[in-house]
């Protein structure tokens, strides 16, 4: 078992899923399917895998101001992440979970984890609570 | 450092109103960007209408709903739909009453309908120094190089829970210390008569941008400005790709008198020297159709087409017909002035489309066609296109757009740098 407390970027439920540990940055607008979560970016390589229901491990984000509105939609639709581990804080892509917020829509938990620490999560199923543990099952 | 609201701030910020929403939205991005504080801004664009989905049509509407108004001035990038019936999107039902509500409602709040990516030809020309909060990856490098304004990229619900508060987070190109170049791209070595045609604007806007990523570039090796269309269309080259928010060019832009000026009177990080060979890769860069004699449609006007370049269209044209598919992108600002110099009808016998309030890359146009291959002048174009269209791309200059059309089959006056 693997438990590490993490920083937390903003708040969300207490959630678990499958873990999709990203090998390279993704852009969300044109790079994700707001409608499913699906990985639409053909460059990229986990195109096709999805990302709803995931606690999704992300090295990077590539630059469209729209990944915001992409990460809204998804938690609006029910198809967001379960968790979202960043290695560095995106304030645009994490606005769509702030602003989900404000709207009153439950939304997952972002928190920080340097990317040299996502490999080993890789293939598991964690457990993210309020506090920022991360926990393998 | 953690933030500090004021007393007024925080006093909003406690609201349940939409004020109160949109003071929590920046505060609480100031706190994940590490901004220390709030500034004043003065004017904001907001790039936020573009439909992605009924989430966003919601969220206008919530801050509708609880009163919320603007404190600054804001003008409108780009929705989904064309408000003007030039022009005719595929979108289906739902998504179009959607994508309606979403544009009424910022409507509602009280920005400006200009419903363009090019506000700077607009009329919405921020003053050199002055803080703004704008959104739309071509307007902002335009309001930073061009003008000298000062916005950082402001994404979606960001921009307009600025222009409400009136305030944004203090950070990153806000502040004069993180607006100088750290590398040097020396275009002196190019062949002057490239550096005086029209595509060298957009092949070393694109080239500048892979290079640079997020770090500030200054050009040097340009004698005389070249008109803000043609920096309008570097810039947009440029934000396309990479995270190009602010470039100089020395002897050109407000910031950059000299080149040591735009370097803030340090060494460079690293100089460049771009050879024609470079250009030219550049240049073979921007298309991606395999058959470079076939083309679909052509698409001109990312960012919008100005006056001077529909002027510029319509003497190519000549009053000939167009064989393809021709769509000409662009704000409704221009579509009166073109109408008012006599241009519109001329451009419509020919048989070219005028898209006005949106474009043919952000939403759905072109016709269906999955090996489509689509002809364009513009730098941006060519980098999105393919992923929104399906279209592949074809690379050339207005002249080589116009000709094309008209012969209904790739035609090249200039085939390289």
């Amino acid at each position: 078992m693997i438990s590490i407390r993490c920083d937390v970027l903003v708040e969300g439920e207490t959630s678990s899923g499958e873990t999709l540990v990203l090998d390279r940055p993704i852009s969300f607008w044109g790079g994700v399917d707001p409608k499913t979560g699906r990985i639409a970016d053909v460059r990229h390589p986990q195109h096709g895998q999805t990302i709803a229901g995931r606690v999704l491990f992300l090295p990077g984000t590539i630059g469209s101001s729209s990944a915001s509105a992409v990460l809204m939609e998804l938690v609006h639709n029910g198809n967001a992440p379960a968790a979202l581990v960043l290695d560095e804080p995106d304030a645009i892509l994490l606005l769509g979970l702030i602003v989900a917020r404000e709207m009153g829509w439950s939304a997952p938990p972002a928190l920080r984890l340097p990317k040299t620490d996502h490999p080993a999560f890789a293939g598991r199923t964690i457990s993210v609570d309020a506090s920022g543990w991360l926990t393998t099952a | 450092m953690a933030l500090e609201l004021n007393a007024a701030q925080r006093d909003i910020a406690s609201r349940q109103d939409g004020a109160g929403m949109a003071m929590r939205i920046v505060a609480d991005a100031a706190s994940l960007l590490g901004a220390p504080r709030l500034i004043p801004i003065a004017s904001a664009h907001i790039d936020g209408a573009l439909y992605h989905g009924d989430s966003g049509t919601l969220f206008a509407e919530r801050l509708v709903d609880g009163g919320a108004k603007l404190a600054v001035r804001a003008t409108l990038n780009v929705g989904a739909l064309d408000l003007t019936g030039c022009s005719r999107d595929r979108l289906p039902p739902h998504e179009r009453a959607m994508a309606r509500r979403m544009m009424d409602a910022y409507r509602k709040l009280g920005c400006e309908p200009t419903w363009t990516c090019a506000p700077y030809q607009a009329g919405h020309r921020p003053a050199k120094g002055t803080d703004v909060a704008w959104g739309e990856s071509n307007a902002v490098v335009f309001c930073n190089s061009v003008l000298g304004a000062r916005t950082n990229r402001y994404g979606d619900f960001l921009d307009i829970a600025c222009a409400i508060s009136g305030v944004a987070p203090d950070y990153g190109l806000h502040q004069p210390a993180n607006r100088r170049a750290s590398l040097v791209f020396d275009v002196s070595g190019l062949d002057p008569d490239f550096l005086a045609s029209e595509i060298v604007w957009p092949v070393l806007g694109s080239l500048i941008g892979r290079e640079a990523g997020p770090d500030i570039g200054v050009v040097s090796g340009i004698t005389s400005h070249p008109g803000d269309d043609a920096l309008k269309a570097f810039g947009a080259a440029s934000a396309s790709t990479g995270a190009v928010g602010l470039f100089h060019i020395a002897g050109v832009t407000p910031e950059a008198s000299d080149l040591a000026t735009a370097l803030g009177g340090e060494a460079p990080v690293r100089t460049i020297k771009v050879s024609p060979a470079m250009a030219a890769d550049a240049q073979a860069r921007l298309s991606t159709a395999e058959r470079p004699d076939v083309i679909d449609a052509v698409a001109i006007g990312s960012p919008h087409l100005s006056p001077a370049e529909f002027a510029q269209l319509a003497a190519l044209l000549a009053g000939r017909k167009v064989a393809v598919p021709f769509y000409a992108c662009t704000g409704r600002h221009a579509l009166a002035e073109i109408e008012r110099r006599g241009l519109l009808e001329p451009l419509r016998v020919s048989g070219v489309t005028i898209v006005a309030d949106t474009c043919v890359v952000v939403t759905p146009m072109l016709p269906d066609n999955a090996s489509g291959i689509l002809m364009t002048n513009s730098g941006k174009f060519a980098q999105y296109a393919p992923g929104n269209t399906g279209y592949a791309v074809l690379y050339g200059s207005l002249a080589d757009c116009v000709e094309s059309a008209v012969a209904g089959r790739a035609v090249f006056a200039v085939r390289a740098a």
